[in-house]
């Protein structure tokens, strides 16, 4: 690491405030940041501590929609959202390690857009609004690429509004190494439609998979989608899989998600 | 009933206590006062030229104390390789230099061309950072296919050596035209190309060493994490840095796992002395983790080519195989045995096989160094034999239960001279494939199978029946081929004047527990509680000369010294009896602690003895040293041979290609058991490192010589979701005949015969499920699976 201050201020507004210096950061559980930090692969002049922020906190039900504040661990999010967005909570808690899921937050997450998390997909799938200190952006507007997202800089998510969709479910298959998705598909069947998003498989990051969000909107089942076969362009190959095997992942895995919703 | 004292009884682990309560004493848990930070600078390239190193502002900046370059280390020994090995044609191995320091060229990623010695660790790495920016290292086209590297004279990791080849080794070379002309006659052949793939050994605990001088005596002490203290000291002393053995201590406290790669002398250890020396100030380096990926010796790593002659019943005429074997950029101390006499001389199996014929050709790449991991070189033969048997029962359509029992040596046929040079004493492989059979439900298999078929899953079972060598090792044997130690081991049993015993053993403890093991079988041995016996080991000031722990010695080798100095203190201990209790040294017995005259009730403690031999008051002086402690040497006569059936059972997603294993059943025979809890728990430990190999690790340089599996984010370590509850049975045993405790080793036989067991038991399930796929090359992860489908 190299040196830098700490601030933890307790008010979104003192944040938004210190996240005005030069090359400061917003630090929240710091699961992907210290480990880079570590690496000396950035340099922030100071780090400001989300996790004093009481107001980003919590999992509450408005209606039918969940709204998670910003700084909220998975944690906390695998035990709260049981009861109302089951497929939600699951996705949580299987985040990670309990050491991982007790610091790291769904802000942090949605702010970092690694192609391979979960959280994304969540958000897309369920049509979640980001919310920031400054604005409302739609999840659709707001994933923009490989760890790359609407947010300016300096711009602090304080919470994430979910709407509930009747049915759903989050599969995940594990990247060996990491145990992030090497593959993972969210299936979320709302009054409107099917929404589909992918993670784990694309150069561009999470992504809606709008032929099977089509036949499943027609027919939700999982024979619906067996014979639809996702596009291997654009999706990653590395080590752990060719494209050609991501993108028959995501046919199997979007049929067992429309089993398991049910 | 187990018993639940001394030899025999499933002890708890005494050393737990500390471990698991974060008490445990390590390297880097040290602190000492003056202390000072090493950081290395480490190449970011596998191949390259150094053509300037600048250290004006490096030295500049602050709290910076020292810079060291390869240039300082040019004049000082090399870090030797253990065994010398040589070629077909005679020749001895090529063994270029291992500097302490990379000097003229950098030869893989992460190999240290210099380091920076600061105040704080900060500055250190700021100072590092600076040094790289201010080095000139010209890249030349890396060496990483071994293939290649043997075709391109002209592309050179050591510069004088022309092909990249270290030796071409035939075993046994008289062999090879006899076994050739068995493959011309054969009734059939099965031939299997494989790789066995590299791995990281990944010990919890990161390399660390502290170097200290003092000026006033001349004396150093290098405190590290080491498997054996006495080797490091003799190779940094003697043959690096020229310090006289006795002026340098060397110090392996608590060590968090081996696994073999802390056998080994690292330049990192030479460093923290010299600096230490130069400073007149304690030196200390601790790896990151990055740095143990890139710079600690990486295992396996061998591409083969095993045949397999038989008749069509499946009697085995012949082995051959042909393997290019990786050594890295430079030769690590055991690298040379690994793939030779660790490996050649097991390719006869458990069986009666008459022809036997073993090629190695051995490659330096831009990597970095391979030596032995958990099992070396005996993983590597094992995988070969078991997997090619299986796929000639499938050519065949034989089955491969009765294909082994077939080819078995039988229990009437030991001692047994293999074709490949080893002496087998002793055994019984039909009892431990029954074993393996009965405590497997190999019966409720099939239902088992149904069961899973009805939830879309492949069931398949996979067997393998190894053998290895261990308890290395006779050193009268491993001086004729080729090895520059001896490997017997010592200890020391000091009776200290109260009653209470220290044990010094040259066997070191890095998690496998002998500080528990020891101690009860020489509380079983003497007589008195286990609490009474302390096991000292690590440090070169208080213990004999010892080898170290590897190669499944430990209990064998060392426990064994152990057993013979109890005897020499029960033979002295006769002796005082004698003169106290006014008898005949011939009628004293001695039993449960106590020394007493034949047919009377006369008798004394061991206690009473101690105290006599310390304060000889009433003492045979003018005929018996005064104090009670007695050393003992012991090199074994053979290897020691442990062997078994392993079964696994698997379940393969055919959608997905992703593999659980369900079941894991090892019927082993090690010998005599001392403690059955601390086998059971080292061969669940090798066989989840062997269900690593086979389905998780795998370590990739790309076609530059870079690591892609740096880190845990690529590199798949084994998890508790991965590896099933084990099955483990170790009631066969045929005792060691050529030791007095009867034991054979236990350490490294889960790593030795879990990996074909499982691709074994893939390949079965795809074959059952109507996809003949005949090999996938492990780690057999779900993209490979998948793919081997796709193709079949
Ligand atoms: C061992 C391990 C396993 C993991 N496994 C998984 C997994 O299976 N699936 C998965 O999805 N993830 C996984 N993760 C990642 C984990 O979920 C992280 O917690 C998450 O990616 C980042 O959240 P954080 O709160 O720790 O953010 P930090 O690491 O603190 O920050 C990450 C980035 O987000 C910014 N940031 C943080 N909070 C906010 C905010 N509220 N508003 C704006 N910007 C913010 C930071 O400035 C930084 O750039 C794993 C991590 C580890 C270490």
């Amino acid at each position: 690491m190299y040196a830098f201050d700490f601030v933890r201020p307790k008010t979104v507004a003192d944040a938004v405030k210190a996240l005005q210096a030069e090359d400061a950061q917003a630090l929240g559980g710091g699961q992907t940041l210290i480990p880079t930090l570590k690496q000396r692969l950035a340099q922030p002049s100071v780090l400001v501590s989300l996790t004093g922020i009481d107001e980003m906190k919590g999992v509450c039900r408005d209606g039918d929609a969940l709204v998670i504040g910003g700084g909220t661990l998975h944690a906390t999010v695998a035990r709260e959202a049981r009861a109302h967005y089951p497929a939600l909570a699951a996705l949580a808690g299987n985040i990670g390690d309990p050491a991982v899921r007790n610091r790291g937050t769904i802000g942090g997450s949605l702010a970092n857009n690694d192609p391979s998390a979960c959280y994304p997909s969540a958000a897309l799938a369920s049509g979640a609004t980001i919310v920031t200190n400054s604005r409302k952006i739609a999840a659709d507007d707001y994933f923009q690429g490989m760890f790359t997202t609407a947010l300016e800089p300096g711009e602090i998510i304080t919470s994430v509004r979910l709407p509930i969709p009747q049915k759903a479910a989050y599969v995940k298959f594990e990247q060996p190494a990491s145990r992030f998705a090497l593959v993972g598909v969210f299936v979320a069947k709302h009054a409107g439609g099917v929404r589909v998003a992918v993670t784990g498989a694309s150069n561009n990051g999470v992504f809606r998979w709008t032929e099977a969000e089509a036949a499943l909107s027609a027919n939700f089942s999982a024979a619906a989608v067996k014979g639809l076969k996702a596009s291997a362009a654009d999706l990653i190959a590395d080590l752990h899989g060719t494209a050609a095997y991501r993108a028959h992942l995501i046919g199997v895995l979007t049929a067992r998600a429309v089993t398991a919703a049910g | 009933m187990p018993k639940d004292f001394g030899i025999g009884a499933p002890q708890k682990r005494r050393e737990d206590i500390r471990f698991l309560t974060g008490r445990g004493v390590y390297t880097d848990d040290l602190k000492i006062a003056g202390q000072t930070y090493a950081v290395f600078c480490r190449s970011q390239v596998a191949h390259g030229r150094i053509v300037s190193i600048d250290t004006a502002a490096t030295l500049a900046m602050p709290g910076v104390l020292a810079v060291f370059t390869g240039e300082d280390f040019k004049d000082v020994g090399g870090n030797p390789a253990g065994w010398l090995i040589k070629s077909r044609n005679g020749e001895a191995m090529r063994e270029p230099k291992r500097p302490v320091l990379a000097h003229g060229k950098v030869r893989h990623v992460g190999d240290a061309y210099a380091a920076v010695i600061a105040e704080s660790y900060q500055q250190a790495k700021d100072a590092a950072e600076q040094l790289a920016a201010d080095t000139v290292i010209d890249e030349l086209p890396a060496i990483v296919d071994m293939a290649a590297a043997v075709a391109d004279a002209s592309n050179r990791v050591h510069d004088e050596i022309p092909d990249n080849l270290c030796f071409d080794w035939g075993w046994i070379e008289d062999n090879r035209a006899k076994v050739e002309e068995v493959f011309k006659t054969a009734p059939h052949v099965t031939t299997l190309e494989l790789v066995n793939n590299r791995l990281v050994p990944n010990a919890m605990e990161p390399r660390a060493s502290i170097g200290e001088y003092f000026p006033g005596t001349g004396d150093y002490k290098l405190t590290t994490t080491s498997q054996n203290p006495h080797l490091t000291r003799l190779l940094v002393a003697a043959f690096v840095l020229g310090i006289p053995e006795n002026k340098l201590t060397v110090v392996a406290p608590d060590v968090g796992g081996g696994f073999g790669s802390k056998i080994y002398h690292y330049g990192e250890e030479a460093l923290v002395l010299a600096a230490a020396k130069k400073l007149g100030r304690p030196v200390r380096w601790t790896a990151e983790r990055t740095e143990s990926f890139l710079s600690d010796a990486h295992g396996r790593d061998h591409v083969t080519k095993i045949e397999l002659a038989c008749d069509k019943q499946g009697n085995f005429l012949a082995f051959r195989t042909e393997t290019l074997a990786n050594v890295g950029a430079y030769l690590s101390n055991f690298s040379t045995a690994t793939p030779t006499f660790l490996h050649g001389t097991l390719m006869a199996g458990p069986y009666k096989v008459p022809a036997v014929y073993v090629n190695v050709k051995t490659v330096f790449t831009n990597t970095a160094p391979v030596d032995a991991y958990r099992g070396a070189g005996r993983p590597e033969a094992t995988f070969s034999l078991e997997r090619v048997i299986d796929k000639m029962c499938r050519e065949l359509n034989l089955d491969p239960f009765e294909v082994r029992r077939k080819n078995f040596i039988t229990t009437d046929m030991f001692p047994y001279t293999t074709p490949v040079g080893l002496v087998y004493d002793t055994g019984n492989y039909q009892a431990t494939l029954d074993k393996a059979i009965e405590v497997g439900d190999v019966k409720g298999f099939e239902a088992r199978r149904a069961e899973s078929a009805k939830r879309g899953k492949l069931r398949g079972l996979g067997l393998s029946t190894w053998i290895e060598a261990c308890g290395i090792a006779p050193s009268h044997l491993v001086g004729v081929l080729g090895s520059r130690v001896g490997l017997y081991d010592a200890a020391t049993v000091r009776v200290n004047a109260t009653g209470n015993i220290s044990v010094m053993v040259g066997a070191h403890s890095h998690g496998q527990g002998h500080e528990t093991v020891f101690a009860q079988i020489v509380a079983d041995k003497l007589g008195i509680p286990e609490s009474s016996v302390e096991i000292v080991h690590g440090d070169t000031s208080k213990i004999p000369f010892g080898m170290g722990s590897y190669g499944s010695r430990s209990l064998a080798v060392c426990g064994v010294a152990m057993t013979k100095a109890v005897d020499k203190i029960v033979a002295k201990g006769k002796k005082i009896a004698a003169h106290m209790l006014e008898a005949s040294e011939a009628d004293i017995s001695f039993e449960n602690g106590k020394f007493s005259v034949a047919g009377t009730d006369k008798a004394k403690t061991l206690g009473e003895i101690a105290f006599s031999a310390y304060v000889p008051h009433n003492y045979p002086l003018e005929t018996l040293e005064p104090g009670l402690e007695e050393t003992a040497f012991y090199d074994p006569n053979n290897f020691t041979y442990p062997a078994g059936a392993y079964l696994c059972e698997v379940e393969v997603d055919p959608e997905t290609g992703k593999v659980q294993v369900c079941s894991f059943t090892c019927a082993d025979d090690f010998g005599n058991i001392m403690n059955p809890m601390v086998v059971e728990g080292q061969v669940h430990g090798g066989v989840g490192q062997g269900i690593g190999q086979a389905l998780c690790e795998n370590t990739h340089y790309d076609e530059n010589g870079q690591l892609v599996t740096g880190s845990y984010m690529d590199y798949a370590m084994p998890r508790a979701s991965d590896v099933p509850f084990y099955t483990v049975d170790y009631s066969c045993q045929t005792p060691c005949t050529h030791n007095p405790l009867g034991v054979k080793g236990c350490g490294e036989a889960g790593a030795i015969g879990s990996p074909p067991a499982v691709v074994n038991a893939v390949i079965d399930a795809l074959h059952r499920g109507g996809i003949k796929v005949s090999h996938i090359d492990m780690p057999v992860s779900p993209a490979r699976v998948w793919s081997a489908i796709q193709n079949a």
